[in-house]
C-alpha cells in the first residue's frame, strides 16, 4: 500500500458520522495531505418525507458537523453536488427495477456510479491521488498479477464488502479504507482522542433518501408526480386460484409475509412476483426454497475473468450468512450459481457477491432463479 | 493559512471574489469605531448621546447624497442591498398597486430583485422578466415593447454581479418614464467602479452597498426620488420617515459614507487599472487554453461596456465545481454562479438568460478584482489555471481522447 508516501493528496468521503470524520483524521496523521468532502445526494424536498431529525446526510446539521472536523486539522471542505447524476441513477433505477418486479440494492449502485465513478472523477479533478472512505473493508493488492481486490473488515460484524461488489480495479487501486483493519470500538476510540464530538448515531441500515423507511410512500409520490400509475391485480395461490387483490406489484418482494391482506390457515410468502400479468403468487414457506440463481453484471474482484466453475462462500443478501455453492462463470459477465443447500428467497435485483473466506471473489446482480 | 503551511510551504492567498464582498478599509474602520464605542447613543434619542449620533447619521446622509447628485431626504438607510431592492421593488409595488399593478424587471438581475418579484405574484402583481441579449444587454426595444399603462416599475440593474455588463440607464429610463414608469437600479456593483450620478442617470430608485466597496457588512442604501411614494415592509417606528423603521445603524451609515468617499476618490485610476488588469488577463489565458470564452461584453475604448474588474470565463468542457475547488487549494478565492446554503453550486440563472448552455452556464469562472489586486496576483492565476483546466478536461469524455 502507499500508506508510508507523504503528502499525496486524499479527497475524504464524509458523511457526517464519525467512521468518516476518524477516516480524515487517520489520514491526516499518517501524512496524507486531506480534504474532505460531503456529497450531496438528495433533496428531501424532491419526494415528500422529511429528512430525519437525527442528524442524516445531506442535510446542513450533517455538512456542519463535516466542516468542523476538517477545521479542526486546517483542511479544506466542500460540499459536492451530485443530485442530478444520483436522480438519473440510482433514483430511476430503483424505481424501475420495482417496476420489473425486483427488489433493488439502490447502495450498491450508489456505490459503484457515485461514490466511486462519480466521486474519484472529482477527486482527479482536483488533482487528488487518492479518495477514502471510512468503509469497515479493507482493499488489498496482489503484487503478483497487479490485480486489486476486496477483504472483508477485520470487524467482521460491520464489514461492507457485499455493497462494494461493483468497484473497477481503477476505483480499487485508487481508494483507501483506513478502517478496514480497525474494530468499532477502536474507532469509537479513536473519536474520542480526537476529540470529535458528535455522537455515535445508531447506524442506519435504511435506504438514505427514504428518510421514513417508507418506499411505498416514496414510490407512489415519484410515480404520482410524473402521471404514472400502478396496476392493481391478484394475489393467487401456486395453483392460480385468486386469494386477495393488491395495489401494485412494486409493494411486495419476495419472501414477505406481512401486509398482504390475505387471510389462510397456514402462514403464507410471496414467492413470485408477476409484473406483466400483475400478479403476486404466494407459497407456503418450503416453497421459497430454491438451489440456484443466475446472476448478470457480474464483476470480477480478486479473480480475473475465471474461466472454470470454481467453489466459493456465497452471499445473497447484505445481512444474510454466507453459503457454500459452486459459481460457474458465463460468458457476457455472467454467472449460474448452484448452492449445496437450498436458499430461501433467492431474490432478483438482489446483490449476490462470491468470497474465498475473507477475500471478495466477484460479485453481480440475481437476475432469475435458475 | 494553515493548508500553505501543510503543503510545506506559505502561499500569499489571492483574493478574486470582491464582487461577493470587499475587506473593510482601515480608514472606514477608524471612522466607525467611535459610533460602536463611546459615542454610542440612539440617534433618535432626545438627549446629547442621541444627538450625537444622530449628527453622524445626517452627516453621512449628506455626504452620500452628494456623492450620488441627490438630495438628502431621498437618502435611506437599509441593511444593504437586499433589503435596499425589496424595499425599491415590493415597497413601491405595493404603494402603487391601486393604480397599476404590473413590474417588470431584467432576467439577469440579482436574486434580491428576482425572488422579490416572484413574492410579488402571491399578492396578485403581474411580474414580468425582459430577456436580455447574449451579452447581457437588455435593449430599448425589449422594454418599449414590454411596457404598458399597467406597469408601475421596472427594475434594471446598472452593471451585473456575474458577468460586469453595464446597461444603457440613460436611455432606458427615457423609455419607461415616456409611459409614467418608475425606474429602479441596483448600482451595487457599480459604486466606486463606473460613475454614477442619479440625475445623469435619470433613475427614481437606487440600491448601494457598503461591503461592496471596503465598508462594513449590514448596510446600504436606497435612493428615492422625491415623491416617490413606498410602503414600508417592516414596522415599528418612524425612522427613515416610516419608511425603513428600526434603530439606526450609525456605525454602519459613517462606514458607508466614508467608504463611497474613498472608492470614488480612486474611481478612475482604478478604472485605468482595472483595464489594464482585465486585459492582461484575458490575453494571457486565451493564449494558454482552448475553447475558452467570456461572458458578458469585451471591454471597448471610450465606451461604459463592462466593468473591468469582472472577468467572467466559460471553459468549454470543464465544470465551474471543480475549477473553483481546485483553485481554492492553490489558496486562490473565485467564485462561479450562485451558491445555495449547504454550498454545492448551481448553474448560474444569468448565463441562462444570456442564453448560455446549462453546461457552459455550469462551468463559468467569475474572477472579480479589487484594490488590492495585483499584476503578480493576475500572472499567477494565469500560470495555475491553465493546469487546472487541462487536469479537469482530461477528465472528461469530450476531452479524453483528444489528450
Amino acid at each position: 500500500m502507499t500508506d508510508n508516501n507523504r503528502k499525496e493528496r486524499v479527497l475524504v468521503a464524509m458523511s457526517g458520522g464519525i467512521d468518516s470524520a476518524v477516516t480524515l483524521r487517520l489520514l491526516h496523521e499518517r501524512g496524507y495531505q486531506v480534504i474532505g468532502a460531503h456529497m450531496k445526494l438528495w433533496d428531501f424536498s424532491e419526494v415528500g418525507g422529511e429528512a430525519k431529525k437525527d442528524g442524516r446526510c445531506c442535510t446542513l446539521e450533517s455538512i456542519e458537523d463535516c466542516r468542523e472536523v476538517c477545521d479542526s486539522i486546517g483542511a479544506p471542505f466542500y460540499v459536492l453536488n451530485f443530485v442530478e447524476q444520483f436522480r438519473n441513477t440510482v433514483i430511476k433505477n430503483f424505481v424501475s427495477e420495482y417496476r420489473a418486479g425486483r427488489t433493488p440494492n439502490p447502495c450498491v449502485l450508489c456505490n459503484t456510479e457515485i461514490k466511486w465513478e462519480g466521486f474519484l472523477k472529482r477527486a482527479l479533478e482536483l488533482g487528488c491521488d487518492f479518495i477514502a472512505t471510512g468503509h469497515y473493508s479493507q482493499i488489498m493488492k496482489n503484487e503478483d498479477t497487479g490485480r486489486y481486490y476486496i477483504v472483508k473488515g477485520t470487524d467482521h460484524t460491520r464489514d461492507q464488502s457485499y455493497a462494494l461488489w461493483g468497484l473497477s480495479q481503477n476505483a480499487l487501486a485508487r481508494t483507501l479504507m483506513p478502517l478496514g483493519s480497525l474494530k468499532k470500538s477502536e474507532v469509537r476510540q479513536m473519536a474520542r482522542e480526537y476529540k470529535i464530538a458528535r455522537p455515535d448515531r445508531p447506524e442506519s441500515r435504511e435506504i438514505c433518501f427514504v428518510a421514513d423507511d417508507n418506499y411505498h410512500r416514496f414510490l407512489r409520490e415519484w410515480e404520482a408526480k410524473r402521471g404514472r400509475k400502478f396496476t392493481s391485480g391478484e394475489i393467487v395461490d401456486e395453483d392460480g386460484a385468486k386469494l386477495g387483490e393488491h395495489e401494485g406489484v412494486e409493494f411486495y418482494t419476495l419472501g414477505q409475509r406481512r401486509g398482504l391482506g390475505i387471510s389462510t390457515r397456514k402462514p403464507v410468502y410471496v414467492k413470485e412476483i408477476d409484473p406483466t400479468g400483475a400478479r403476486i403468487v404466494v407459497g407456503d414457506s418450503a416453497s421459497l426454497m430454491s438451489k440456484t440463481a443466475e446472476v448478470g453484471l457480474v464483476n470480477w474482484i480478486a479473480l480475473d475473468n475465471p474461466a472454470e466453475p470454481f467453489n466459493a462462500e456465497v452471499k445473497i443478501r447484505y445481512l444474510s450468512r454466507p453459503a457454500r455453492a459452486k459459481v460457474s462463470p458465463l460468458p457476457g459477465s455472467r454467472a449460474r450459481v448452484e448452492f449445496d443447500e437450498p436458499q430461501r428467497s433467492i431474490t432478483p435485483g438482489q446483490s449476490i457477491v462470491f468470497y474465498d473466506d475473507a477475500i471478495a471473489l466477484g460479485g453481480g446482480l440475481i437476475e432469475r432463479l435458475g | 493559512m494553515k493548508w500553505g503551511k501543510d503543503l510545506g510551504y506559505e502561499m500569499k492567498p489571492i483574493y478574486l471574489d470582491h464582487n461577493a464582498t470587499t475587506p473593510v478599509d482601515p480608514q472606514v474602520l477608524d471612522a466607525m469605531i467611535p459610533y460602536m464605542t463611546e459615542k454610542f447613543g440612539n440617534a433618535s434619542s432626545m438627549h446629547s448621546f442621541g444627538r450625537e449620533g444622530k449628527v453622524a447619521l445626517e452627516n453621512s446622509r449628506a455626504t452620500i447624497a452628494e456623492l450620488l447628485g441627490a438630495e438628502t431626504s431621498e437618502i435611506y438607510f437599509t441593511s444593504g442591498g437586499t433589503e435596499a431592492d425589496n424595499i425599491a421593488l415590493k415597497g413601491v409595488a405595493r404603494a402603487l398597486k391601486k393604480k397599476r399593478s404590473r413590474v417588470l424587471y431584467s432576467a439577469i438581475e440579482h436574486s434580491a430583485i428576482r425572488q422579490s418579484a416572484l413574492a410579488l405574484i402571491d399578492e396578485g402583481f403581474i411580474t414580468e422578466a425582459l430577456p436580455v441579449t447574449k451579452e447581457g444587454y437588455v435593449t430599448e426595444k425589449t422594454l418599449s415593447d414590454a411596457l404598458d399603462d399597467n406597469t408601475s416599475l421596472v427594475s434594471i440593474m446598472h452593471s451585473n454581479n456575474e458577468v460586469g455588463v453595464i446597461q444603457d440607464i440613460p436611455a432606458l429610463v427615457e423609455v419607461a418614464h415616456s409611459r409614467r414608469t418608475l425606474f429602479h437600479t441596483d448600482a451595487v456593483q457599480s459604486m466606486g467602479k463606473i460613475p454614477v450620478n442619479v440625475d445623469d442617470l435619470g433613475v427614481d430608485l437606487l440600491t448601494i452597498s457598503a461591503h461592496k466597496i471596503y465598508g462594513p457588512k449590514g448596510a446600504g442604501v436606497v435612493y428615492a426620488r422625491s415623491g416617490v411614494m413606498i410602503s414600508p415592509l417592516v414596522h415599528g417606528g418612524s425612522h427613515e420617515k416610516g419608511r425603513r423603521p428600526g434603530t439606526e445603524n450609525v456605525a454602519g451609515a459613517v462606514g458607508l459614507a466614508k467608504a463611497l468617499e474613498l472608492v470614488l476618490a480612486r474611481q478612475e485610476s482604478e478604472y485605468k487599472r482595472m483595464i489594464e488588469l482585465s486585459e492582461k488577463f484575458i490575453k494571457k489565458l486565451r493564449s494558454r487554453i482552448e475553447n475558452m470564452s467570456l461572458n458578458g461584453p469585451e471591454l471597448v475604448e471610450g465606451e461604459l461596456t463592462r466593468v473591468p474588474s469582472t472577468v467572467n470565463l466559460s471553459f468549454d468542457g470543464a465544470e465551474g465545481e471543480p475549477i473553483i475547488l481546485s483553485l481554492d487549494i492553490e489558496s486562490v478565492a473565485v467564485s462561479s454562479g450562485s451558491a445555495c446554503s449547504s454550498g454545492a453550486v448551481e448553474p448560474s440563472p444569468v448565463l441562462l438568460a444570456m442564453g448560455s448552455t446549462p453546461e457552459l452556464a455550469k462551468s463559468s469562472i467569475r474572477f472579480s478584482m479589487g484594490k488590492s489586486t495585483t499584476v503578480a496576483d493576475i500572472d499567477r492565476v494565469g500560470e495555475i489555471l491553465p493546469d487546472v483546466i487541462s487536469r479537469i478536461r482530461k477528465m472528461s469524455p469530450q476531452y479524453a481522447e483528444a489528450d
